[in-house]
């Protein structure tokens, strides 16, 4: 009975260990850049590696100085806020029509909306870049909310109609019995009911669309560059200044990768189109 | 205003999102099928011409282009592999209660918020380099030889850095469906004697079964688009070895300016993803809008 219950507590302290040390590799490239970033370069590249450093904010001061940061983050905010906030006005009342007031379409037509999410992107890329050129959006911050707001719209749709179906038509049936419009149960009675999937649906595009490379790197260059174009810049050769690199991908994860760990609940609703609750 | 017309009025609402999906893929996707039979360039615009299916055959002879399907599917096929069964087994592992279970759940799901970008320039500058990085250092600290991942083996290393980045997405969907499971039953099945791994095979493996179908679809349709890790890690090189069908497309458009060929090749991606999508929709479509009202 007890070499029995005493080889259980073996086997669940074997787990708890391989769950750790699962969890640390998995996390270790993050937390290894994050080390590195306040490294001298000399200790950067030191081989064996330097375990034991006197940590420097001079990669960060560099970053923030010379390769320009703010200007690169001020247009992730700006783009990825604006696609969110573009994306948001357009898709909450498109769910709302779906859920509550479907037509024989309406099963067709958000399989339809999830099926241009299979679209590739490559395959409207020679068409989105000459309508860019054409209408002078090359590297300007207006065309990537456009984009960003259309490629993750499917996405918010089915995630806000999803949240709207499990709202009881009941509270909807009672408010219009009070005389209130539309508009009053949208603002009064739905919103606030559904705030935290709105907020998750909200922040889901955001992290989204400020992660989002494809459309950065061909779109833009240098005006509307977001950081995830600024970090791939340190790709060229001449760049091999890790310390200054790793700075400067810390600095464009860190508000993401916190704002993910606060939602990941939430999100994976949103990611499986709420077929996995 | 009778209630019927309301009704119509509200449907409306639905309109907006609609249009402009609409037109996102229409338009693009028209004038995409017309280029791919043109004779386009950028540089020559005035010499445009209809050369009907010439663009087609000029990317089906063309080498680069089946290195690149094969390319793009080798890393597909490889990705799902190791997402899949890597992100069952470890949300299996991470399911029942341990000491810090919130923490390491954490720590597992972080690479997804981390963008492609940084991904990939990290673990090619940071662990991957042959002489500083710290692969490297473990390899020569066990008295082996540094392996020169993106020189000797790119297209296992863009394998490698696109797996990290997904396994995260895989466990995150497993662990919220293991969430769910019933728990009186795996209970029930251990007072019978059932073993660890008949649990895991008859219980936990069949209640994963739409999880992963959703997490096959869902990393399909975003890995078939993969194109930053590759853009600043290797440039589609060495040679063609980790071009893929949107590199490829992507150097034809914006570094040879030949609009026509890259049009066709986008075609081929749209064909491609459809294809790869249409029978992943069926298997799992249904259960999707089953809670449709």
């Amino acid at each position: 009975m007890s070499t029995a219950k005493s080889r259980k507590r073996l086997w669940r302290n074997l787990r708890t260990v391989a769950a750790w040390a699962v969890g640390f590799a998995m996390f270790f490239p993050i937390l290894w850049m994050l080390l590195t970033s306040f490294k001298t370069e000399l200790d950067a590249f030191s081989m064996p590696p330097s375990f034991l450093f006197a940590p420097t904010l001079e990669n960060y001061a560099t970053i923030l100085e010379r390769a320009n940061y703010m200007h690169y983050a001020w247009n992730s905010i700006v783009t990825a806020g604006g696609a969110t906030v573009l994306g948001m006005v357009v898709a909450v009342p498109a769910a709302y029509a779906f859920a509550y007031h479907p037509t024989k379409r309406t099963r067709g037509t958000l399989l339809w909306m999830l099926s241009t999410k299979m679209l590739p992107s490559v395959g409207v890329l020679v068409p989105i870049y000459l309508i860019a050129r054409d209408l002078n959006l090359l590297d300007s911050r207006t065309a990537l909310v456009l984009v960003f707001a259309l490629v993750n719209l499917p996405i918010m749709v089915w995630m806000i109609y999803t949240y709207f179906r499990d709202i009881p038509m009941d509270i909807l049936e009672a408010a219009r019995m009070d005389g209130a419009n539309t508009w009053k149960i949208m603002m009064h009675v739905l919103l606030p009911v559904s705030r935290g999937g709105l907020a998750s649906t909200a922040l889901l595009c955001l992290i989204l669309s400020w992660n989002e490379s494809f459309w950065s790197l061909n779109l833009t260059t240098s005006q509307a560059a977001p950081l995830s174009a600024l970090v791939a810049s340190f790709s060229s050769p001449e760049g091999l200044f890790w310390a200054k690199l790793s700075a400067v991908s810390t600095l464009a994860c860190a508000p993401i990768l916190v704002l993910g760990w606060l939602s990941q609940k939430q999100l994976v609703r949103g990611l499986t189109f709420g077929a996995v609750k | 205003m009778s209630s019927k017309a309301k009704t119509q009025v509200e449907r409306l609402l639905a309109q907006p999102a609609t249009l402009m999906l609409f037109a996102w893929m229409i338009v693009p996707l028209a004038m995409t099928v017309y280029f791919s039979v043109q004779y386009f360039n950028l540089l020559y615009p005035n010499k445009s011409s209809f050369v009907g299916v010439e663009n087609f055959a000029y990317f089906f002879t063309y080498p680069s282009f089946w290195t690149s399907i094969l390319n793009t599917m080798l890393l597909v096929g490889f990705v799902l592999l190791v997402t899949v069964v890597g992100g069952v087994l470890i949300s299996v592992l991470v399911d029942d209660h341990f000491p810090g279970q919130g923490i390491v759940r954490m720590l597992l799901i972080s690479p997804f918020f981390v963008m492609p970008t940084v991904a990939a320039l990290t673990w090619k500058n940071l662990l991957m380099n042959p002489v500083s990085g710290f692969f490297a250092w473990i390899a020569t600290s066990l008295g082996m030889t540094p392996v020169n991942w993106f020189a000797d083996w790119p297209l296992l290393s863009v394998i490698m850095v696109v797996a990290w980045e997904w396994l995260p997405f895989a466990i995150l969907i497993f662990v919220t469906a293991l969430q769910s499971m019933d728990r009186e039953q795996k209970e029930a099945a251990q007072m019978d004697g059932a073993k660890a791994w008949d649990i895991f095979w008859h219980l936990t493996l069949p209640h994963l079964r739409r999880p992963i179908a959703v997490v096959i679809m869902v990393e399909a349709i975003f890995l078939l688009n993969v194109f930053a890790e590759i853009f600043v890690t290797t440039n589609g090189g060495p040679g063609d070895a980790t071009t893929n069908v949107p590199f490829l497309v992507y150097t034809q458009a914006l570094l040879e300016f030949d609009v026509g060929a890259a049009s066709a090749g986008g075609l081929f991606a749209v064909v491609l993803a459809n294809l790869v999508s249409i029978f992943l929709v069926r298997l799992i479509g249904k259960s999707l809008t089953a809670g449709a009202r």
